[in-house]
């Protein structure tokens, strides 16, 4: 606006000097430009005010031609200090020269006031929050003190009638309280101080810095790389050998088995270990019993001894099933295999085969389970993973705890030459010259039978055929028929590789060889029902024990006919075992739920301890064995529970030491024990002329 | 008795039977801890590796099992 004013100006005085044709147009230009410019200002005067304008010309007004006015002059805003020196310049002692400063400062400060704010947590800052509170508590005290001497005042006014020790108490009093409300009024302002400091330098977990990896990761990596290297040489062998695309096939199928592996299988480990730690928790006293308690009364028992019942497995699949077989794992001393079937005839359902350790009592650790009911099982000492197995159908199965899968991994069948009826036991054998596994099963049938695992196959091979003496019967059309004495169990000489005993049902114990097959070496008229149990003496090369439903248990030598201890237990005797650290502790137990356990070096009639050991009535117990390393024994029931119990002190008693004398320990000692008790047996019988 | 966490190493929790903040709280603090206990057996032995972790306190049992890409933690109430 000021520069169109300027115009008009200029417009209206070239007006007079330019020529009188141009004074009456640029003056009505002027008046409606000044309508337009100030159209509010302007009002009625707007006309006298330019008339007039155009009359007065400045003396020292510039005269410029028309042309001149029409140029145009440009005016540029620009951010430089217009005060700001343009050229300043400095001598140069290095040029000896004066030279000009390249750049020039342009700011201009136009106003600047000096403030007095600190910040709260700055060294000044805290120095002046310090003496603000020093200064405050120096009020504060002051003000107590203050009060403090005018409740003394008031006091000492009212004294007059009390007694000098009183006063002092009372300004004692008062002093404290005084000194006990300072005390207190500090103290919350700077816990508030610390609250507030809290809660503003609490460390997020987002913001803490990482552990600096530190060598371990390194030799992750590493161990990581050999890996992969040694997968790469062995991916490359195998390629040499077998065809490329089977390979490749097998590559991809593991790939996407991984990539398929759900949530929950991948936390399968600490899940396990958790399990444990859970479990050892819960049954925390019972670990403890197991491993350190020791019946102390058991001195004032006169040699009686006790079973300490520690934990009981049970699975739900297997309350209607019977523990059929229970055996402990060589290797892996806390693992125990049980088997679970049906003794009844008429009751006939499936099977299962579970293993159980004794860290871990609420379930098992491996679960199979089969349509037959399973009868007899043995772990292969070598090979603890291989279970071999027996069912009331004949068949046998071998079962693999390596693999996954709960089906057994080799099974016979009708045409690879089953049983006929059930088998009673299974054990394993040395493998033979073609390093083949190799076990043996006895069934009711009255064959035993070989099973060899030959490339993935069973194969069978009867090694004896139990033909009863004196009932070769006279068949249709004159053939000798000659029916087989039905097995219930077998057992192998330790030592001896083929010697066996066999125990049969009509009460006969075999004595047998592998190499013969059609003659036995020697038969034991053993007892007048079915042999439900053999065993060799882990120690003594000549002993076993037999037992049966005839209510007895028998101790026998093997180059003797008659038995050379007869222990009456009441009622039917299920199984019997001899211990594994002596050789004259063994343990029996009977359909009544108890268990006896005997300890020949000590009472040769009785039994050490007669015990209970199942929960309710009318529950059989149908298996015991020992623990081969701990002082444990585990018990089956007819109910599919297993009851594990731990021997007290008396029940497992070593030989004494006589003074000066070293204790000889070893499996002589034991031998020794027990060729002392036979000669003492012996001797009657040979003069009784039995 | 027992109450059942299991997270990822990163501290977020993957399924938990407990409720929300306690379980952020434990996921986080229990993280740490695992952590500075394997780094502290690695250190000595870079061969060995932390199995588990317990820490045992007036109220309750912590446990904790580390695996590759996850924690499981495990608070049980004493039987008593």
């Amino acid at each position: 606006m000021p520069a169109k004013a300027g115009d008009g100006r200029r417009q209206s005085q070239s007006g007079p000097s330019g020529g009188k044709a141009a004074p009456p147009r640029p003056a009505k230009a002027v008046s409606k430009k000044r309508d337009e410019d100030a159209s509010t200002d302007v009002g009625e005067g707007a006309d006298e005010w330019t008339a007039a304008k155009t009359l007065v010309k400045p003396p020292d007004q510039l005269e410029l031609t028309e042309a001149e006015l029409k140029e145009e002059f440009t005016r540029v805003l620009t951010a430089n200090n217009p005060h700001a020196p343009q050229n300043i310049v400095r001598y140069s002692f290095k040029e000896r020269a004066y030279k000009p400063i390249g750049y020039v400062d342009q700011t201009a400060i136009h106003f600047s006031l000096n403030g007095n704010l600190i910040l709260k947590d700055s060294d000044e800052g805290r120095r002046q929050s310090m003496r603000s509170a020093v200064s405050e508590k120096a009020s504060l005290e002051t003000s107590a003190v203050i009060s403090e001497e005018t409740e003394i005042k008031d006091e000492e006014g009212t004294e007059d009638t009390q007694a000098a020790g009183e006063e002092e108490a009372e300004e004692a009093g008062a002093a404290e309280e005084a000194e006990a409300a300072e005390a207190e009024e500090p103290p919350p302002p700077r816990v508030k101080e610390q609250k507030l400091a809290n809660q503003f330098n609490f460390i997020e977990r987002a913001s803490k810095t990482l552990n600096n990896p530190l060598r371990w990761e390194i030799y992750d990596a590493y161990v990581e790389e050999l890996q992969k290297m040694e997968k790469s040489k062995e991916k490359e062998k195998t390629k040499a050998q077998i065809a490329k695309k089977e390979e490749k096939k097998k590559g991809r199928k593991l790939t996407s088995l991984e990539s398929q592996s759900d949530d929950i299988t991948k936390i399968s480990k600490a899940a396990k270990i958790m399990e444990r730690m859970v479990n050892q928790n819960i049954f925390d006293d019972i670990a403890q019993d197991f491993k350190y308690f020791e019946d102390a009364s058991d001195e004032y028992r006169d040699q009686r001894g006790t079973l300490l019942p520690l934990w009981k497995f049970q699975y739900d699949k297997t309350k209607r099933l019977a523990v059929t077989a229970i055996s402990w794992n060589p290797k892996y001393k806390d693992l125990f295999a049980v088997g679970y079937g049906s003794y009844d005839f008429m009751k006939q359902s499936h099977g299962m085969l579970l293993l159980y350790t004794m860290k871990n009592p609420s379930f098992p650790e491996y679960v199979f389970s089969s349509e037959s009911g399973i009868m007899c099982l043995d772990i292969h000492n070598d090979h603890p993973y291989l279970v071999a197995v027996g069912f009331y159908d004949g068949n046998v199965a071998i079962y693999n705890l390596k693999k996954a899968t709960s089906q057994p991994s080799y099974k016979s069948s009708a045409k690879s030459g089953k049983h006929t009826d059930p088998v009673w036991q299974v054990k394993w054998q040395k493998d033979d010259m073609d390093n083949n596994l190799n076990f043996f099963s006895v069934s009711s049938d009255g064959r035993i039978v070989s099973w060899t695992l030959v490339k993935n196959e069973l194969v069978h091979t009867d090694v004896i055929k139990l033909s009863a003496e004196g009932t070769t019967m006279q068949g249709p059309e004159g053939l000798q028929l000659q029916t087989l004495g039905c097995g219930t169990s077998f057992d192998f000489h330790k030592k001896i590789d083929y010697l066996f005993l066999v125990g049969t049902e009509e009460g006969k114990i075999y004595k047998c060889s592998k190499c013969y097959s059609s003659q036995f070496l020697d038969v034991f008229e053993a007892h007048h029902m079915a042999v439900d149990s053999v065993s060799w003496n882990p120690y003594h090369l000549k002993v076993f024990i037999s037992c049966s439903s005839d209510w007895t248990v028998k101790i026998w030598d093997h180059t003797v006919k008659t038995p050379m201890f007869i222990y009456d237990l009441h009622s039917a005797v299920g199984d019997v075992a001899w211990s594994p650290y002596s050789s004259t502790v063994f343990a029996a137990v009977t359909t009544d739920g108890k268990a006896h356990v005997f300890d020949l070096s000590i009472n040769k009639y009785e039994a050490l301890c007669t015990q209970i050991v199942v929960a309710k009535k009318k529950n059989k117990i149908t298996h015991i064995q020992f623990n081969p390393v701990y002082p444990v024994v585990i018990v089956g029931d007819e109910r599919g529970h297993i009851t594990c119990l731990k021997l007290s002190p008396n029940l497992r008693k070593m030989p004494k030491e006589k003074k000066g004398q070293e204790v000889k320990k070893g499996p002589e000692v034991e031998i020794a024990k027990m060729d002392k008790l036979l000669n003492l047996v012996r001797e009657p019988d040979s003069t009784a002329g039995k | 008795m027992t109450e059942l966490e299991n997270y990822l190493f990163s501290g977020i929790p993957i399924r938990t039977t407990l409720d929300n903040s306690t379980t952020v709280q434990y996921a986080g603090l229990l993280c740490q801890l695992t952590m500075k206990a394997r780094s502290t057996v690695r250190d000595i032995d870079p061969q060995n590796d932390l199995t588990f972790l317990r820490i045992r306190s007036k109220k309750h049992e912590i446990m904790v099992a580390p695996d590759k890409e996850y924690l499981l933690i495990v608070i049980q109430n004493p039987c008593e």
